[in-house]
C-alpha cells in the first residue's frame, strides 16, 4: 500500500425527479468533481434514482453545530402563532 | 452475519448510576429511539464497536463480490451473465455505502482498505467457501443473502444515523439478489434430473454455512447485550437464525429439495422448526482463516487493489493536469 494520498470526500445530492429538490443520499471519494459524477452515477443511481447530480467537497461544508442545536433552534419552539393551527376559523366558513 | 462476534470492549453493562451524565444522556437518546448522529457526543466504545461492525460489513460486502464473480463468465446465458453482473455491482456498491458511514465515525478509507488488504479486518465467514457449480450461484442468493436481509432490515432502525441510512438503501437493493437466486433455483429444480441434483448439491453445501452466519449462540454474552442496549444490534443470533430456518425451510420443500438437516422437524408446541446441532468447530476454524478459500480470497482482493492502481495513478493525473490548467487560465 504505497498510495499516500486520500481522494476527497465529495457529498453527493440527486434530483430524484423533475420538481424536486436535490437530496443528500451519501458521500464517496474521487480525485475530481468529473469522476466524483461519474462515480456518484454508478454508486447512487443505478436503479433510475436520479436525473441530475449535485458534488460538493465534504471540506466545503459548513454545518451547524450539534452542540449548539438547543440554543439556534430554540427561537422557533416558542412562534406557535406561525402555524395555520394556531387560529380557530369558525366553521361556518368552511376551508381557509 | 455479514458482521460476526463483533466486541464492545466492555465486561459488563453499566447501570444508570455507573454512568457519566454524557453517558446516561446519550443511553437515554438511544432509548427513545432519538437517531445519533456523527459529529454528536459519543461513548468511546460505541464509537469503536460501531467502526469494527460497519467496516467488517463493508469487507463482507467486498469480498462477496469474489465467489459471484467466479460465474460471470460462464453465465448459462447473457441474460443470466448481465443479472449476475448487476448484482455484483450491488454489493460494490454496498460496500462504498458502508465505508462511507464508518468513515463519519472518524477512520480514513486508506486505514479501512489497508486492514483489509493486510489480512488483519474480519468479514463474513461465508464467503470462504467456494462456488463450484453454477447452483451454487442460486443457492447464495436465496440462502446467503436471505440470511443476509434477516439481519439487515431490523438494522435499519439502528441508533446511528448513517448506518441506518446506509442500510435502507441496501435492504431496497437485497430483495433482488435474493429473488434471483430463488429463481435460478427454481429453473434448476424444475429441470432435468442432472440439474436438480445440482440443485440439491448447492443446497447440501450452502445450508450448514449459512446457518452459521449469523453466528455463534449469543444468549450470554456481554458483548451482545451492549450492542442492544445501544441499538446497534436488534436481535439475538439465535432468534434470527430460527426466523431463518422457519421462513427458508418451507421454500426448499416448495423446490422439491431436501435440507440436509436429520433432525430437522416441525416442533408445533414452539410453532418453530427443530433443527440439528451447528459444527461450530469448523466455523471457528473458517473465521480463524482456514476455511476452503480465505487465502485465495485475500489474494485476489490484494492482486485487484495493485492491478488498479495505474488507474487510480491515471486519475490522479489528470486530476492534476486539470487543476494546473484552471489556475494557468485564471492567471
Amino acid at each position: 500500500m504505497t498510495d499516500k494520498k486520500e481522494w476527497p470526500l465529495w457529498e453527493v445530492f440527486i434530483r430524484s425527479q423533475h420538481g424536486l429538490a436535490h437530496r443528500h443520499v451519501g458521500s464517496l471519494h474521487a480525485p475530481d468533481a468529473e469522476m466524483a459524477i461519474m462515480n456518484a452515477r454508478d454508486v447512487y443511481t443505478r436503479r433510475n434514482e436520479g436525473v441530475s447530480i449535485w458534488v460538493v467537497r465534504a471540506s466545503d461544508i459548513a454545518a451547524s453545530s450539534p452542540s449548539e442545536k438547543g440554543p439556534l433552534f430554540e427561537p422557533a419552539n416558542s412562534k406557535v402563532y406561525r402555524h395555520p393551527t394556531f387560529y380557530e376559523i369558525p366553521e361556518e366558513l368552511g376551508h381557509m | 452475519m455479514y458482521a460476526q462476534m463483533v466486541k464492545t470492549g466492555v465486561d459488563h453493562i453499566q447501570s444508570k448510576e455507573e454512568m457519566s451524565p454524557e453517558e446516561r444522556a446519550f443511553q437515554e437518546r438511544v432509548d427513545a429511539d432519538i437517531k445519533i448522529e456523527p459529529k454528536e457526543w459519543m461513548p468511546e466504545a460505541y464509537r469503536k464497536t460501531l467502526v469494527r461492525q460497519i467496516s467488517q460489513h463493508a469487507h463482507s460486502e467486498i469480498i462477496g463480490m469474489q465467489p459471484e464473480g467466479n460465474w460471470i463468465t460462464r453465465a448459462p446465458t447473457l441474460e443470466r451473465k448481465a443479472i449476475l453482473l448487476a448484482k455484483v455491482q450491488d454489493e460494490a456498491g454496498h460496500g462504498l455505502y458502508l465505508y462511507c458511514a464508518a468513515e463519519t465515525l472518524g477512520v480514513t478509507r486508506d486505514e479501512l482498505m489497508e486492514q483489509l488488504n493486510s489480512g488483519k479486518a474480519k468479514y463474513s465467514s461465508i464467503f470462504n467457501y467456494p462456488t463450484l457449480t453454477w447452483a451454487d450461484i442460486g443457492a447464495i442468493g436465496w440462502l446467503v443473502d436471505g440470511a443476509a436481509i434477516m439481519n439487515q432490515v431490523p438494522l435499519q432502525r439502528c441508533s446511528y444515523g448513517p448506518y441506518s441510512r446506509a442500510m435502507i438503501r441496501i435492504c431496497k437493493e437485497e430483495s433482488f439478489h435474493q429473488r434471483q437466486g430463488y429463481d435460478i433455483m427454481m429453473k434448476l429444480a424444475s429441470g432435468t434430473p442432472e440439474q436438480k441434483q445440482m440443485a440439491q448439491d448447492a443446497l447440501n453445501r450452502w445450508w450448514w454455512p449459512s446457518l452459521m452466519m449469523f453466528g455463534p449462540s449469543d444468549a450470554d454474552s456481554v458483548h451482545s447485550a451492549q450492542s442492544m442496549r445501544w441499538k446497534i444490534k436488534i436481535n439475538s443470533n439465535d432468534e434470527l437464525r430460527q426466523k431463518f430456518v422457519d421462513q427458508t425451510v418451507p421454500q426448499a420443500e416448495y423446490l422439491g429439495l431436501t435440507v440436509p438437516d436429520p433432525d430437522l422437524t416441525w416442533n408445533a408446541e414452539r410453532g418453530h422448526y427443530d433443527f440439528g446441532k451447528i459444527d461450530w468447530d469448523e466455523f471457528y476454524q473458517v473465521i480463524n482463516g482456514n476455511g476452503p478459500c480465505n487465502r485465495q480470497r485475500l489474494r485476489t482482493r490484494v492482486k485487484a487493489y495493485e492491478e488498479g492502481r495505474w488507474v487510480r495513478d491515471a486519475a490522479d493525473a489528470y486530476a492534476a493536469k486539470k487543476a494546473a490548467r484552471a489556475k494557468a487560465q485564471a492567471a
